[in-house]
């Protein structure tokens, strides 16, 4: 158990430390504390979850994700305590600096509109706030689950459907891109 | 609405909308994440052994994090409980 343990511990210091950099606000002490914590209830979710097991990776890796996990999103919520969510307000990407031709500007701004008119014509009001602050304000999405006192599969799920709609009707104003993998 | 300059508007785009195809949801992902590390770890290719997993890891970012980071903390732990 103590071994275990400290492979749980080392893990969520990694995953803490892998995100350090993105959250200047948080001091050694927060982030160690954060450690320990994720660390215990990693324990507890393995040790509860034990029968789950079933040899498809070692151990080692199938418990140490536990940890991992519980830390990420110890990290998100703490970077994100007291931030204000601002659901319908969404932060548009500006296309100026980023297309490098002036056909390519044109394209993704028509892109861009035609996305903003579908997102209010497509998408239902549960569906809008989902999509508009995961995709466009960045929101994390175990931020918004505790926000929305649901969980990070329910909202992913609407945020699925909701891109669902907005690729058919892309697909069908022939806009649509190919969603292609990096 | 406000703005704001990110990357590629193209691949911008492409993130708002999604993977296409048959893709996990997050609790599969979580489930499978262990195996699919390990498979990649072997040198298998994720996006042929396990499509929908690959979709989803493209699909959500979080998800993809956790994949990232267990990826990389497998490969530097040495630790063997076995």
């Amino acid at each position: 158990m103590t071994e275990l343990h400290a492979l749980l511990l080392r893990a969520a210091r990694f995953e803490i430390g892998r995100r350090r950099s993105a959250f200047p606000q948080l001091g050694g002490a927060d982030l160690d504390d954060l450690a320990w914590q994720s660390a215990n209830d990693a324990l507890m979710s393995v040790l509860r979850r034990l029968g789950d097991f079933r040899g498809d990776s070692r151990f080692t890796t199938w418990a140490s994700k536990f940890a991992i996990v519980e830390a990420g999103v110890k990290v998100r919520k703490h970077a994100w305590r007291g931030r204000e969510v601002l659901l319908p307000e969404a932060a548009w990407p500006t296309v100026a600096d980023a297309a490098p031709t002036p056909h390519q500007f044109a394209e993704a701004r028509d892109l861009l509109a035609v996305l903003r008119q579908e997102i209010d014509r497509q998408l239902t009001p549960r569906q809008r706030q989902v999509f508009v602050a995961l995709t466009l304000n960045n929101v994390p999405i175990d931020v918004l689950a505790e926000r929305l006192n649901t969980t990070r599969s329910a909202l992913y799920k609407t945020l699925h459907d909701a891109r669902r709609r907005l690729r058919a009707a892309l697909a069908d104003r022939a806009m649509g891109t190919t969603g292609r993998m990096p | 609405m406000t703005e704001q300059g990110r990357g590629d508007p193209g691949r911008e785009l492409e993130r708002m909308i999604g993977p296409v195809g048959p893709e996990l949801g997050c609790d599969e992902c979580f489930d499978q994440l262990d195996a699919y590390v390990e498979l990649e770890l072997t040198g298998v290719r994720g996006d042929v052994a396990m499509p929908a997993m690959r979709a989803h890891l493209v699909g959500c970012s979080a998800c993809r994090d956790d994949h990232d980071s267990l990826l990389a903390f497998v490969r530097t732990d040495p630790a063997d409980l076995a």
